[in-house]
């Protein structure tokens, strides 16, 4: 395949899981479902301590939105130095177990097929390294 | 390293510094007050370069497309030349104190009548200067439909500078100058039906006060019921007013909460928001209004949240006090 070729093939694979998915509107549909869990979720709520709740509501949403495949311009560097000040305060791999749990159990609940949550969990997985700033 | 300009001067911006803190540092007159981006205040405008679309979250679109911007929450990482809103439309406008009351120990009720008309929607707030350079925020609790004049609760606070003026200086009469309004932490038409909470502590009635009549005037039909918090019995004021429209209306009920240790028959103990989720313990689908006490906004807001109350239904004015003196 050439380059172009690979790019398209990227772009329509991924395009078609967030359009599977319902795009924005599914995205706006799983935030607040997500973030609850999350708030909730006694291992990392710590990790949300007395932050602004709509800048971290927006956060989530832009993290749901790189997950189910959708329009973002994270860079591995930007999930590294967004984290940093986390990783510091002991952010470890269960802490993302945490987090890819509470996504998988999000989409469930809103009735998404299996393979598309596989899918989906991929692509968050894909951000492990980086956000634990390894 | 990234350059502030106003007027003549050009001043080196500290890294992590606001420009807030760059400007008042080199004695520029910049007003502020909360310093955390929800008074606005410290607005100001760039005349060139771009600021930072984090320094104008909450603007209005038409202040954002004139680059418009909040010093406090400003970070640029590019130059840029500043001025302070004056000669142009976000300048502040005259307006004639109509009266001042007492609504309690503690809070002056101040009728301000715009000598330019001042369209608002209540519960948004408007910023009500005691000099150019000292400016405060306060809550709207007229409905323009209904008063005449724009109505503020201003609860003195010790050695409060704005707060105190008005309480001890401010006569009848006089013409101060007010800017606004801004915010949106006010009711919008539509699911009529939905259940609204409302949740304030001291002051935090006025915008709540505002917003029930608004939403009661345009034919709410869901179940609207407000929690309104205080230490102790002297704390609360409109009491009379609000049992007025609880006989009228019967979906609106209203509830009074001491903290304090005393408390009398027909009073709630405990915080507004402690005793407002015991009672309301599912907010799934309704709509909540949040205003007073940063602290009680912020744990409020959360609670109402994990009770199944969605974000974007979630309004709320943290009355945000600058710490610094
Ligand atoms: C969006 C918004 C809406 C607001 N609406 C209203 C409103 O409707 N009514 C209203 O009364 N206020 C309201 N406020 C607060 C108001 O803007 C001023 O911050 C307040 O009046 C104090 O200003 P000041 O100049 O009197 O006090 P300052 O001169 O700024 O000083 C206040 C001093 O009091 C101290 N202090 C802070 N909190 C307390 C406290 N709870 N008890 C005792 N001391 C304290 C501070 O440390 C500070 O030193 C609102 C604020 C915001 C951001
Ligand atoms: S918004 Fe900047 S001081 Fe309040």
């Amino acid at each position: 395949m050439t380059e172009k070729k690979l790019a398209d093939w990227w772009d329509q694979t991924h395009d078609s899981l967030y359009a599977k998915l319902g795009g924005e509107a599914a995205v706006d549909a799983a935030v607040d479902i997500f973030y609850r869990k999350v708030l909730s979720d006694n291992r990392i709520n710590r990790f949300f301590e007395g932050v602004d709740m709509d800048k971290q509501a927006a956060k989530q949403k832009s993290f749901l939105t790189m997950a189910f495949g959708g329009p973002h311009n994270y860079t591995g560097m930007d999930m590294r130095r967004g984290h940093a000040h986390l990783v510091k305060q002991g952010l470890n791999d269960s802490h993302f177990d945490a987090v890819m749990e509470n996504l998988a159990a999000t989409m469930k609940e809103l009735n998404v097929p299996d393979d598309l949550i596989a899918q989906a969990a991929a692509i968050a997985e894909s951000t492990r390294n980086d956000v634990l700033g390894r | 390293m990234t350059h502030i300009k106003y007027k003549t001067d050009s001043f080196p911006l500290g890294e992590n510094q606001s420009v807030l803190d760059c400007l008042t540092g080199h004695g520029v007159p910049v007003p502020f007050s909360c310093r955390s981006g929800a008074c606005q205040t410290c607005l100001m405008q760039a005349t060139r370069g771009t600021p930072p679309e984090e320094a104008q979250r909450g603007l209005k679109d038409s202040l954002k497309l004139q680059n418009y911007f909040l010093a406090c929450v400003c970070h640029p990482r590019e130059d840029l030349e500043v001025a302070l809103p004056s000669d142009d439309s976000q300048a502040s406008v005259p307006a004639t104190v109509r009266g001042l009351k007492l609504l309690n120990d503690e809070i002056m009720q101040v009728v301000l009548q715009p000598h330019a008309p001042i369209e608002y929607r209540p519960g948004q707030f408007i910023n009500l200067f005691r000099t150019q350079a000292l400016g405060r925020s306060y809550s709207i609790a007229s409905v323009p439909e209904e008063d005449e004049d724009i109505h503020l609760h201003v609860r003195r606070l010790p050695q409060g500078r704005v707060s105190g003026w008005v309480h001890d200086e401010l006569r009848t009469g006089k013409t101060v100058q007010v800017r606004g309004p801004a915010g949106d932490c006010f009711y919008v038409p539509g699911r009529a039906e939905q259940g609204l909470l409302l949740i304030g502590t001291g002051s935090g009635l006025a915008p709540l006060y505002g917003i029930i009549r608004d939403a009661l005037r345009q034919g709410h039909s869901g179940p609207i019921r407000l929690f309104h918090g205080s230490r102790d019995r002297r704390g609360l004021y409109l009491m009379g007013e609000l049992n007025d429209l609880v006989r009228e209306y019967t979906n609106f009920d209203y509830v009074r909460c001491l903290s304090g240790p005393d408390v009398p028959h027909g009073y709630a103990g405990g915080r507004a928001h402690d005793v407002a989720l015991q009672e309301q313990p599912d907010l799934k689908s309704w709509r909540i209004f949040l205003c007073g006490h940063p602290d009680m906004v912020n744990a409020a807001k959360r609670k109402a949240f994990l009770a199944g109350a969605s974000m974007k239904d979630i309004y709320a004015d943290a009355f945000n006090v600058s710490q610094s003196t």
